[in-house]
């Protein structure tokens, strides 16, 4: 038995990593209902800031773990009836609850009781709704216009690296323009 | 200490630690960080509960089983660590209705309980419909440059400013 294939170790593993993801989450300020809200109303740009140097660390850091065969992708499968139309669904609702999946249960372990006692009954319920009309949007929406697993270097046949500069330097471009404009 | 009771980090740190995060996530687990499948599988063991074995026969629940995961314990994890982080800087206070809610809504608990409801609904049931969330395509899935990931979070967010427009 490997790590990966042990259960026991993982949900340990999983456990630490969460405590890691939870405390930087609160630390970051994006666990407060008005942090998110104002981001979508472009009032403040926490939330654009810690999600994007995430991707900046992390991108640089799984394509080099990559390379070094340390690591394996796993780009999740799309389509339009599915990743779009769920997306903007996504959305509507990110905006009226004010929290995400991971914030929801962050903001209600910290005392904010509409995340506690609105927010995540009600994402047990929209989970079990799901589940309930999966086998109905699968027939009806989920493939259409699908784009499969694939990455954008696959996509549009280029090195990695070379996508992941032009990112970095553009995200980092950003994060200059977004200081110096006290944002 | 200081770093552990400070109110608040700069941003980019706290992105960085988690993009650093999640490539620990992938050498030691093979998984990347997400966060709504842990929900799936809560409303499945809940049903299950509820309504026995029969409720774990739907199509969804075979593909996502009702069970404790590297996810779940993911997901138990972030309400301990940002528990600690709060009680590490005196945040820990129970507050019903945010601030800015209560500007356009007014300081009514149930109305602000009953919209978070509704919220985690279209959230739950959008994040399952796209295969994955803020942290899963938003994060995890753009930094592996998926193109499903970059379609999502501009959907994500595309939904989110016109709902938060309309709102407020």
């Amino acid at each position: 038995m490997t790590l990966h294939t042990n259960k026991r170790a993982q949900r340990i593993i999983g456990f630490v990593i969460g405590i890691g993801f939870g405390f930087a989450l609160h630390k970051g300020g994006v666990t407060d209902f008005d942090v998110i809200v104002n981001q979508l109303l472009f009032r403040d740009f926490t939330v654009v800031k810690i999600m994007l140097s995430a991707m900046i660390t992390g991108m640089a850091g799984v394509y080099l773990l990559r390379h070094f065969s340390l690591a394996k992708l796993h780009p999740k499968p799309g389509s339009l009836g599915s990743t779009a139309a769920g997306g903007l669904v996504f959305g509507a609702g990110f905006a009226l609850l004010g929290y995400c999946p991971g914030t929801v249960v962050a903001a209600a372990a910290h005392g904010r009781l509409d995340a506690l006692c609105g927010g995540v009954p009600g994402m047990l319920a929209g989970a079990a709704l799901f589940a309930a009309w999966y086998p109905r949007l699968a027939a009806a929406v989920l493939n259409r216009g699908s784009f499969g697993e694939r990455t954008l270097p696959e996509i549009f046949n280029v090195c990695p690296w070379r996508i992941i500069i032009i990112i970095e330097v553009a995200v980092l471009a950003l994060f200059y323009w977004l200081e110096h404009a006290g944002l | 200490m200081e770093l552990f009771t400070a109110h608040i980090w700069s941003p980019y740190a706290a992105g960085a630690i988690i993009g650093l995060l999640n490539c620990v996530a992938i050498v030691v687990s093979d998984k990347f960080i997400g966060c709504s499948t842990a929900f799936s599988r809560s409303s499945g063991m809940l049903e299950t509960f509820a309504r026995g074995a029969a409720a774990a026969e739907r199509p969804y629940y075979k593909k996502f089983t009702p069970e404790i995961d590297w996810e779940w314990m993911l997901v138990a994890g972030i309400a301990a660590g940002a528990f600690l982080s709060a009680l590490l800087s005196g945040g820990l206070q129970a507050v019903w209705v945010p601030g800015l809610w209560a500007e356009t809504f007014g300081h009514s608990a149930p109305l602000r309980v009953a919209a978070a409801f509704a919220g985690g609904v279209l959230v739950a049931f959008g994040a399952r419909w796209a295969g994955g969330c803020t942290s899963g395509h938003g994060i995890s899935g753009t930094m592996q440059l998926a193109a499903s990931s970059w379609v999502a979070v501009l959907c994500f967010f595309a939904g989110g400013i016109a709902t938060a427009m309309l709102l407020y």
